[in-house]
């Protein structure tokens, strides 16, 4: 499945937040978007998500543009995982994966045999079977992120959106979710996408990376080794140098 | 497994209460000769028993067991459409916008009709000036809710909107007769007594259309747990979603308050109740538990009115928050770990 943006251009009818933009996400491959705070990581994943519309330009996915597919064909496209914390009681692990069948359950959201099947699916691929019971409310931060991404593979979309899946997690969880969603993108072939501030992390797993700079024009597109020359551009501080040979930035004094 | 031994336990007690509150009253009638006049076989010797059995017992007891039913599952919808565990109608000033408009009905009539003694016509209108001003209240808050992302915050201006309500409320009294105002103190203390039989049938089609409206959103309510943005991706319709909400819990609400007054707490503290019976938010369980629940606590709070037996009656006002303020304490202690 194709995901591809022509000309488009992110924000609110009162100010432009980025674009023009011409640029695809592909199957099969893991995709991180990183930027600075404000560069408009959040707008452009809420733009992909059809939370909000495009200023101009056009988004389609296999030649279908965004918003002429119906919402529940849609939620059987892309899924997203997102960094508020649900904080409702009594929601166990298989509850919260279970939720994301409803785009496929009837009217009382009744779930089918075939509906069990892809949840236990999704928590074993996840490495969350274990704990299928317990309360969400219970699970450490690293925990409910993976919850979350297997809802999504509940979802059985080709496109994942993840908005900072890393972020409050400790060191060793960050790199345990990258490996797990570079993972599923490989073997799945699915088209997963998030933005993150873990520049190492990301120059190390990614496939491609898609870079956002302050100036709304500032935007890049490659495969980490591809934006080696490009990379310092859109981090610009004198307490950073980038080594192009290693791919990462060094702390400069 | 366990949900389902929980709605049948609740099942049974809302039956029993409901039986109970049958055959028990501030008059004590044998319970073999209230057999007979529910069953249709009342002899003549006691015309009095009769008339408290099927026109006073029997309507009070459904009233009470609707409005619990009604004001329950409102605080329910009101509490996973906002992801507030402390919402409720009467927090929220729902019951007082459906207040307000009963007050304006009523006092603008000057003041000599309470809904007991209504023709069917008034009684029409205050329904329609109750529902009228919840869903008034509720579309307020609608709007305050895309502003303010601050729950807490939503919750205080859902209290100022009630006391505005409230306050225009006054204001209505001020200006209305003495046997308005008596009325309408009356009516604000709760009562489940004043929906005479021939009334029932409108208050239960009110009551049961919203909960069969309730129940048809089951699927969309669970997805709201995870918030718009995950609901909208799971393919829920949110504005149809939240608009059909406020029709419902506006029409819960506004047929319990216009029937039976302002009842404190039932809305907010119930779906608690129902959560900790069933140890599970999934909606499929916890609306019927809710329902089942809030029907429960009213017929308690019904026989509980009438201990004093042949002193008079405790206004309903009394009892609930007794039972209900623990519980919203027992909701905040366990937020703040």
């Amino acid at each position: 499945m194709e995901f591809e943006l022509k000309n488009v251009v992110i924000g609110y009818p009162d100010h432009k937040v980025a674009g023009p933009m011409t640029v695809a996400l592909h199957a099969g491959e893991l995709c991180c978007l990183l930027g600075a705070n404000g560069a408009g990581k959040s707008t452009l994943l809420r733009t992909l998500a059809a939370f909000q519309p495009t200023l101009s330009g056009e988004m389609t996915i296999d030649g279908e543009r965004l918003e002429t597919i119906p919402p529940r064909r849609l939620s059987t496209m892309i899924g997203i995982v997102l960094t508020e914390r649900i904080r409702t009681g009594g929601i166990t692990v298989r509850d919260m994966v279970a939720m994301g069948r409803s785009p496929y359950t009837n009217f009382w959201g009744r779930l089918t045999s075939e509906d069990h099947q892809e949840i236990d699916l999704a928590m074993e691929q996840v490495g969350i079977t274990a704990f299928a019971d317990r309360q969400i409310s219970t699970l450490s931060d690293g925990e409910r992120q993976k919850v979350m991404i297997a809802k999504a593979l509940a979802q059985g979309t080709p496109i994942i959106l993840l908005d900072e899946p890393t972020a409050f997690l400790d060191f060793p969880s960050k790199v345990e979710v990258m490996l797990l969603l570079g993972r599923l993108a490989h073997e799945m072939g699915k088209s997963i996408f998030l933005s993150t501030h873990d520049l190492d992390l990301a120059l190390q797993t990614a496939d491609r990376l898609w870079l956002m700079g302050k100036d709304e024009n500032l935007f890049a597109v490659g495969t980490p080794r591809e934006l080696a020359s490009e990379l310092p551009r859109f981090f610009p501080s004198r307490h950073l140098a980038f080594d192009s040979q290693l791919l990462r930035f060094n702390i400069k004094l | 497994m366990k949900a389902h031994l929980t709605l049948i336990a609740l099942t049974v007690c809302t039956l029993v209460l409901f039986v109970m509150s049958l055959y028990s009253g501030s008059v004590s009638i044998p319970v073999p000769a209230i057999t007979d006049i529910l069953m249709g076989r009342g002899s003549a010797d006691h015309p009095s028993w009769q008339y408290i059995v099927l026109e006073n017992r029997l309507p009070q007891s459904v009233t009470a067991l609707l409005c619990g039913a009604s004001l329950a599952v409102s605080g329910l919808l009101l509490q996973t459409a906002f992801r507030n565990p402390l919402a409720g109608p009467s927090v929220l000033g729902i019951d007082s916008g459906a207040h307000l408009g009963v007050a304006l009905i009523i006092l603008a009539a000057g003041g000599t009709m309470t809904t007991g003694t209504l023709t069917l016509g008034g009684f029409a209108l205050v329904i329609m000036a109750a529902l009228a001003g919840a869903l008034a209240v509720m579309g307020i808050l609608l709007v305050l809710s895309r502003l303010l992302q601050n729950n807490v915050m939503l919750l205080i201006a859902g209290m100022m909107v009630g006391y505005i309500a409230s306050s225009m409320i006054s204001l209505l009294n001020f200006k209305a007769t003495a046997e308005g105002v008596h009325a309408m103190t009356l009516w604000g203390m709760g009562s489940f007594s004043s929906v005479s039989l021939d009334r029932l049938p409108y208050m239960a089609g009110i009551c049961l259309t919203g909960l069969v409206l309730s129940i048809l959103l089951i699927k969309p309510l669970n997805a709201l747990l995870l918030g718009d943005n995950y609901a909208r991706n799971l393919g829920i319709h949110i504005r149809r979603t939240r608009t059909l909400l406020l029709f419902t819990t506006g029409l819960l609400t506004a047929a319990s308050t216009a029937f039976c007054g302002p009842i404190a707490f039932v809305g907010l503290a119930v779906p608690h109740l129902a959560r900790l019976f069933l140890g599970s938010a999934n909606h499929r369980t916890l609306l019927p538990a809710t329902l089942l629940t809030g029907a429960s606590l009213t017929l308690a709070c019904n026989l509980i009115s009438t201990l004093p037996g042949e002193r008079g009656v405790i206004p309903i006002n009394v009892i609930t928050p007794v039972i209900g303020a623990p519980v919203v304490l027992w909701v905040i202690l366990r937020l703040e770990k």
